[in-house]
């Protein structure tokens, strides 16, 4: 067998921000953010659905006009330890993507759990928003959660 | 930056870094540019000449392995004014991104146009590599620092085929 030539290799990078409308609903929930409040909404059946939404996932009815606070506080539903963060990731040590039921609300929301190791996690374990020190109106003016405990 | 106002957008960050590894008719090439010379590949199936060439007809769906040379010119099929700026740009606005299929190629692929003006560019126009300078040659597609107008007659847009 010969020698294969060697493989050429190069470093790709696709990267651009994108813009994106909001609309009421969401736009809502983020300006409530910068305010270091978590808003849900509701459906017809009176679900509440955190993060607020447009139309009810299970029937597509339009969601109710009025939001309700909820949280800080919650529990974990889900999640998944992440051991060897990536540039980009919210946290620069190991930490958990998790699923959070916010106290109040029926459905969870998808953020970053500042856990310290995986043995600390479990599912219901209660956490809590951490905000980040200057608030902009989107998603990362929560920095993650923390337990509630150490906190 | 407090703004009172509602939120009506958020910026969504999309980011993707990877390791790219060249297949075998991607490296081949990639040795030949590197010693200057553009070489495609041939369908055994249906005779188009891939350059640079994947390893497979697109059109057939066969691997290729015929190697044959192509020019470093070529005629412009299509283009695109740019006048937006962007990141990692570093070409002066408005330029050309022109796609140009190289003599003995069939399929274009895109190259920046420069060494004339924007309004100059039209379907049809003979360009030519202008290649970096030869101690700086590497196996890479840089080699090629862009295109120019060669002077040549255009090539009528009807003998331009499938291209436009």
């Amino acid at each position: 067998m010969s020698a294969s030539p060697p493989a050429f290799t190069a470093r790709h990078v696709v990267a651009y921000d994108y813009r994106r409308s909001v609309g009421p609903v969401l736009g809502r929930f983020f300006t409530e953010l910068r305010a270091r409040r978590i808003v849900a909404n509701r459906t017809a059946a009176g679900r509440v659905l955190c993060p607020p939404q447009e139309h009810d996932p299970e029937t597509g009815a339009a969601t109710l006009p009025e939001f309700v606070p909820v949280g800080p506080g919650g529990v974990v539903t889900a999640w998944s330890w992440v051991a060897a963060p990536r540039a980009k990731h919210p946290l620069a040590r190991p930490f958990a993507w998790a699923l959070v039921r916010l106290d109040g609300a029926d459905t969870s929301i998808l953020h970053a759990l500042d856990a310290g190791s995986e043995a600390q996690l479990r599912t219901g374990m209660r956490v809590r928003a951490r905000w980040r020190a200057e608030t902009r109106g989107e998603i990362h003016d929560i920095e993650c959660f923390e337990p509630e405990e150490r906190a | 930056m407090s703004d009172a106002g509602p939120v009506k957008s958020i910026v969504t960050p999309t980011h993707l870094e990877y390791e790219y590894t060249a297949t075998g008719a991607q490296a081949e090439f990639l040795r030949q540019i590197g010693q200057g010379r553009l070489r495609g590949q041939r369908c055994d199936e249906c005779g188009k000449v891939y350059c640079p060439p994947s390893g497979a007809c697109a059109r057939c769906g066969l691997p290729t392995s015929e190697w044959v040379d192509v020019a470093d010119r070529g005629t412009v099929s299509t283009f695109c004014i740019v006048r937006v700026p962007s990141e990692n740009i570093e070409v002066k606005l408005p330029y050309c991104a022109a796609n140009i299929v190289l003599d003995g190629s069939d399929v274009p692929f895109i190259a920046l146009l420069q060494e004339c003006e924007v309004s100059e560019v039209r379907i049809g126009m003979r360009v030519q590599a202008v290649w970096r300078a030869r101690e700086l040659w590497e196996p890479t597609f840089e080699n090629i620092r862009w295109f120019k107008p060669s002077g040549e007659p255009d090539v009528p847009v009807e003998r331009l085929g499938d291209w436009v």
